[in-house]
């Protein structure tokens, strides 16, 4: 319907006027078919690294712990309970990392070496719509990525994982707001990080992001630590990992939704302003 | 009265820092349809900012810009829509390939899809790329991916083409290529602003020059006029078997027709070793005797060669000094 009215001609008979440029949502759609075409050209590196990582942790801590007796937790009931607890943090991680490496990577050399921006920067709208266009792809990147690693957590563990969707309208609040939030630290990084300090980055921002992100344990098992229990608050992927946690596995006890739900959109709403500036600021003068 | 493709009023561009910097500092400068406009100066003159500033890219501090009478600073979107920009360095999509790279960046003017892959079709056999154009961007030359970034910067049919330096870095041929190009765009209806440091560029390409030195405009005219107005007649470059000392000089600057001296720009050993003076002077008659008994009794003349006035003459008597520096 829109290719009708953007086919128009230019008012007839005043030679020089300026056309009305496309709608937003129009140029928004192009910027995304890119990206999508980058994305399929590089679908097998995108499965690559979305997987790699949980699928040697869930090897290692629910196929090959409890096979060699190595256990986490007591015995067979400790093992099982343990693989339950991993597997929606490792889908977090698959969840929230998109972001880095979907926005973040490529957008800080970008910005700080190629130049490579330049023209999807004078597409004819105002540069956030640019930067957005980047969040939203990265945040469906985001959910493609839980969906594709979900399933092989579920196969490996040695023992059941018990998954079950007890509220979908909870699932349908905090997978959304877990994939913005994604998009939006990938941004925020890719303006704030230099393309030499991405090494940096990982040592200093995406390490600690892991292992103190409630990842590995409930964060309500962390009450036997006050003060690592509260230092972690700050941690977004926290947010994410107990928010899959209220969504999969309701019999592992996890954050008042209330609280995932505020602090996913809360902390993703606070990076956005603060990545969209850096944006403006790293491209217009 | 139609608006002009082009019109830039009092621009002041400062960037904030201790000290501040004001990289354009008042400048006025319209563009008429059709026009083959050209910002000629040095490096750090304030080309650059100013083609930013058209882009929509560098806010002006103060002043007004103005690209078919719409407001650069308050509707970006919609000036955007009809500006074409290739700047100065490489900024092809690495990720895509050549067609690619023309094929979305229509997608990102709001073509349809079929309309997009026709027309990537159509610039790829217009800017001879076909052949490559399923090649990746970092694998073709300079003059290719020049030529890739122009038919991009074109392919919405923008009416006004923005180039930064467009054939810095290619080699003579692709220059003259590139210069060919552009010509045929204007002569299609676009106009085009290009900024340049090289003065055959301006010379042979430029309907009018604006020459820009310290963020201001000194002159705008076509090159003709300019060199008419402003430029020596002629210039004599002077070779000597040692390093000219003062006396030298003094007894040039006192020919009655002579207007400059100074070192020749430094040759291709990059040696400037007072051994080859520019002499600008404003009438070729008699001067060549003239320099060769001025020089006699103080030095020994090796060389001499006489070349008719560049715009190169004319940015010396206007800034006093040459442009490559």
């Amino acid at each position: 319907m829109s290719d009708i009215i953007d086919a128009q001609p230019a008012t007839e008979g005043v030679a020089r006027e300026l056309p009305a440029p496309p709608s937003v949502r129009r140029v928004m759609y192009g910027l995304a078919l890119r990206d999508l075409r980058v994305l399929r050209r590089d679908w097998a590196e995108f499965i690559t690294r979305t997987l790699m990582q949980p699928l040697l942790f869930i090897f290692v801590f629910a196929f090959v712990f409890p096979r060699i007796g190595q256990t986490i937790g007591t015995g067979a009931v400790g093992a099982a309970a343990f693989a339950t607890v991993l597997v929606p943090g490792l889908v977090a991680i698959a969840v929230l990392f998109q972001g880095i490496t979907a926005i973040a990577l490529p957008l800080s050399t970008e910005l700080g070496g190629t130049r490579e921006i330049e023209d999807r920067i004078m597409a004819p709208v105002h540069v956030n719509i640019v930067a957005i266009e980047k969040v939203l792809f990265a945040a469906v990147q985001a959910v493609v990525a839980g969906i594709v690693v979900l399933p092989i957590l579920l196969i490996i563990p040695d023992t059941p994982v018990r998954l079950s969707l007890a509220d979908p309208l909870l699932a349908l609040i905090v997978i959304p707001g877990a994939a913005l939030l994604s998009g939006a630290i990938g941004l925020a990084l890719g303006v704030t990080v230099e393309p030499r300090q991405i090494g940096l980055m990982f040592s200093v921002v995406i390490l600690p992001l892991t292992f103190l992100g409630a990842v590995y344990y409930p964060w309500a098992a962390l009450e036997a630590i006050p003060w690592l229990q509260m230092i972690v608050l700050a941690n977004p992927l926290v947010y994410v990992s107990e928010g899959l946690r209220a969504v999969l596995t309701p019999e592992v006890p996890a954050m008042s939704s209330w609280v995932i739900i505020t602090a996913l959109y809360g902390y993703s709403a606070v990076l956005l302003v603060y990545a969209l500036r850096g944006f403006a600021r790293r491209t217009l003068s | 009265m139609l608006p002009a493709p082009l019109e830039l009023t009092d621009v002041i561009k400062r960037f904030p820092g201790s000290p501040p910097v004001t990289a354009v500092d008042g400048i006025s400068l319209a563009a008429a349809e059709q026009e083959i406009l050209g910002l000629l100066g040095p490096n750090g003159a304030g080309k650059s900012t100013s083609i930013g500033i058209i882009t929509t890219r560098v806010r002006p501090t103060e002043g007004d810009v103005r690209v078919f009478g719409v407001d650069a600073v308050r509707d970006p979107a919609r000036v955007k829509a009809s500006l074409g920009v290739v700047q100065q360095t490489n900024t092809l999509d690495r990720s895509l390939t050549l067609r690619e790279n023309l094929y979305y960046h229509c997608r990102y003017f709001g073509m349809g899809a079929s309309a997009s892959h026709r027309r990537s079709d159509e610039l790829l056999e217009r800017f001879r790329l076909s052949d490559r154009r399923d090649a990746m961007p970092q694998t073709i030359s300079g003059g290719m991916a020049q030529r890739l970034q122009i038919a991009r910067a074109v392919a919405h049919r923008p009416a006004l083409l923005l180039l930064d330096e467009p054939t810095a870095g290619l080699d003579p041929q692709s220059r003259i290529a590139l210069w060919e190009l552009v010509g045929e765009l204007r002569d299609e209806g676009m106009t085009v602003l290009l900024s340049t440091h090289y003065m055959e560029e301006a010379d042979a390409l430029c309907d009018r020059v604006a020459i820009i030195d310290h963020g201001r405009i000194l002159v705008v005219d076509a090159p003709s006029a300019l060199k008419r107005d402003y430029g020596a007649d002629v210039i004599i470059d002077v070779g000597l078997a040692a390093p000219a000392d003062e006396v030298v000089r003094r007894a040039l600057r006192g020919l009655p027709t002579v207007t400059l001296v100074e070192d020749a720009p430094a040759g291709l050993d990059g040696r400037r070793d007072g051994t080859a003076l520019r002499v600008a002077a404003s009438s070729s008659d008699g001067i060549v005797g003239a320099i060769v008994a001025a020089v006699a009794p103080h030095a020994t003349l090796r060389d001499l060669s006489v070349s008719d006035t560049t715009l190169e003459s004319v940015f010396i008597s206007m800034t006093g000094r040459e442009l490559r520096e």
